[in-house]
């Protein structure tokens, strides 16, 4: 234990005082304050007349038609290379550098190594997030002066915790990687890779299979596999209480708002996403695990 | 097993695919010895020391430090033992201090003991000055100091040290020379594997020798010695400033004597024991002057050749 919380401290020290990481959040913190002004300006202009329900929440989805401005499409982009930035050299980064021989002759079990650097990892992530979120709620708050109420507390507190748990398997992975492959270099694209084929060929071969046999379902089951898809559909059912389940598909494109949800229902709704990230995350743990607890650790 | 025995290898095998890298290997090092561990390249020196620290699995056999089987209880054995790695490496952006701060707390030190001890292992080493300088500027002289404070912040029974000397100048190497003796002195058993023969001699008070995976040698340079080159006998070398055939006649009388040969003015005479006194004697009553005389030292060197020139 003590062991573990050695690795830890140090992990975490270094993530807040890498060059990257202050880089990254530069530029997440900056996008998402800029995203909610914009945001906000234009829930304002709307006159937010539509409905007096979750106005609080919409800061966080609506934004026009524009879907790329959204702050979950925001969110889906970053969190996974945040993770990957902090992930990706975890162990070869050790290795190349003539640490991990010295690290793994001192009195710890290997995977205390692997469990501080991922803990280290997502404490990293969460404090993001958290402050990110804070953010966006604090200058919304300024700008459209509604407060939010229990409930939309209780909705973005789990969209945080989802939040954290997609990065969470980001940095799952990215550090997988760094376990199976000897370089930096290459474990860095790989997670790279794996980010890009998820985000933009899932879909692709989802609507592609879709379209070619006729049957929409193929495309939602494809994209299952997709931890951005997982994401997104569960953080869809968290902000959007009136979130278009498969059957009431038909009264939203009839122009009847459905009823909005109760946060259970919602999450119930978002219940088999959120299991399926945890599930991927625990199954990069344990491929690093399996990997690298017996792995001969020589010093060249 | 006595509670000597420090370090121990029993039948130790290690197998990449059809690669026999080492093959039952039977060592056994007591507490305070300095062990050197000879070989080529590829003899299986590094992979030894990883079975013993646990750092790779056997493929049969056991290594048992202080008493604890390196593979199944690795972390007590890592507790009890340091290891500096062939090519040690610190966190460059960190300094010396805080590199060391993270192996001590590591090891479950307090933050108070651990300062302390820092602090006393960085002047033992001589980087006092460079405490609070980042490791990045470190020459590999410097580092390979800093890889000795880092085994001794946790203040182990065993050090094992992996070609310590490799690759520094040779005022550096005199300062690890010193500094791994320092260690002995402070009974710290020590096991070191290396091929720069001079330097194992001076420290070493065993040695062992490795060729392919096999242990052809074990023990003190000068038994080595006198059992490979002079066979098992003591050497005594003579000069003398008018050899005479004589008092050559005269030595091989003496009780003891096994053998004479000459060369020039120098005699080699093998013999069961020290008969240095005798020997002096004969020569006396002769009247021959002895300009010196000495039992023959063995160099490492010879030693070792002698070895591998017979496998092959």
């Amino acid at each position: 234990m003590k062991g573990l919380m050695a690795v830890f401290r140090k992990e975490l020290a270094d993530n807040f005082n890498s060059m990257r990481f202050i880089i990254l959040s530069l530029i997440v913190l900056g996008g998402g304050v800029l995203l909610t002004i914009f945001v906000a300006a234009q829930n304002i202009r709307s006159g937010v007349t539509e409905t007096t329900q979750y106005i609080f929440l919409r800061l966080f989805t609506v934004s026009g038609d524009s879907q790329l401005l959204s702050f979950p499409f925001f969110m889906s982009f970053f969190i996974p290379i945040l993770g990957i930035v902090l992930g990706f050299d975890a162990i070869n980064g050790e290795r190349a550098s003539g640490n991990l021989s010295r690290l793994s002759s001192q009195p710890i079990y290997r995977d205390t190594v692997i469990n501080g650097k991922f803990l280290a990892g997502v404490v990293t992530i969460a404090i993001l997030v958290i402050s990110l979120v804070g953010l966006v709620s604090g200058i919304g708050l300024r700008l459209i002066g509604v407060p939010p109420g229990a409930e939309e507390i209780l909705r973005l507190f789990t969209f945080t915790f989802i939040s954290i748990v997609y990065g969470a398997f980001w940095l799952a992975l990215a550090i997988l990687f760094s376990v199976l492959l000897s370089r930096v270099a290459t474990s860095a694209l790989a997670s790279i890779g794996v980010w890009i084929f998820v985000l933009i060929f899932v879909p692709l071969i989802g609507s592609i299979a879709g379209s070619a046999t006729g049957n929409d379902q193929i495309a939602s089951y494809i994209s299952l596999i997709s931890p951005i898809a997982l994401y997104g559909q569960s953080i869809q059912a968290i902000l959007i209480p009136s979130h278009p389940v498969m059957f009431v598909v038909s009264l939203y494109y009839t122009g009847l708002e459905p009823n909005p949800l109760p946060l259970n229902q919602s999450l119930l709704i978002a219940w088999p996403q959120i299991i399926s990230l945890i599930a991927l995350t625990a199954l990069c743990f344990a491929g690093s695990y399996i990997r690298f607890m017996r792995e001969e650790i020589r010093a060249t | 097993m006595s509670d000597k025995v420090i370090i121990e290898t029993r039948d130790l095998v290690k197998n990449y695919g059809k690669f026999v890298a080492v093959d039952k290997l039977n060592l056994s090092v007591n507490k305070g010895e300095v062990f050197g561990f000879l070989g080529p390249n590829g003899a299986g020196k590094t992979t030894t020391l990883l079975m013993l620290l646990g750092l790779t699995e056997p493929t049969s056999g056991t290594a048992t430090v202080c008493g604890y089987d390196s593979t199944k209880e690795p972390v007590k054995v890592k507790h009890l033992g340091g290891y500096l790695p062939e090519k040690v490496g610190f966190y460059d952006d960190l300094t010396a201090v805080e590199n060391l701060d993270y192996t001590a707390a590591l090891n479950g030190l307090t933050r108070k003991t651990a300062a302390k001890k820092i602090s006393e292992v960085l002047q033992m080493v001589g980087l006092s000055d460079m405490a609070q300088k980042k490791v990045g500027t470190f020459s590999h002289g410097m580092k390979q100091r800093l890889g000795i404070a880092d085994v001794m912040v946790k203040d182990p029974l065993v050090a094992f040290f992996d070609e310590p000397t490799a690759g520094i100048d040779p005022e550096g190497i005199e300062q690890v020379l010193a500094l791994i003796k320092n260690m002995a002195k402070r009974n710290v058993t020590v096991m070191l594997s290396s091929h720069q023969l001079h330097q194992v001699q001076k420290i070493c008070t065993k040695v062992g020798i490795l060729s392919k995976g096999h242990l052809v040698a074990q023990g003190s340079v000068e038994e080595l010695g006198r059992e490979k080159i002079a066979g098992g006998k003591v050497r005594i070398q003579v000069q003398l400033a008018e050899p005479s055939v004589k008092l050559i006649k005269l030595i091989e009388k003496v009780k003891g004597v096994a053998g004479v040969e000459t060369k020039d003015d120098i005699l080699l005479i093998s013999c069961e024991k020290d008969l240095r006194r005798q020997i002096a004697k004969v020569a006396a009553d002769c009247d021959s002057l002895i300009v010196h005389m000495k039992i023959e030292e063995f160099g490492l060197d010879e030693i070792y050749m002698k070895y591998f020139s017979e496998q092959k």
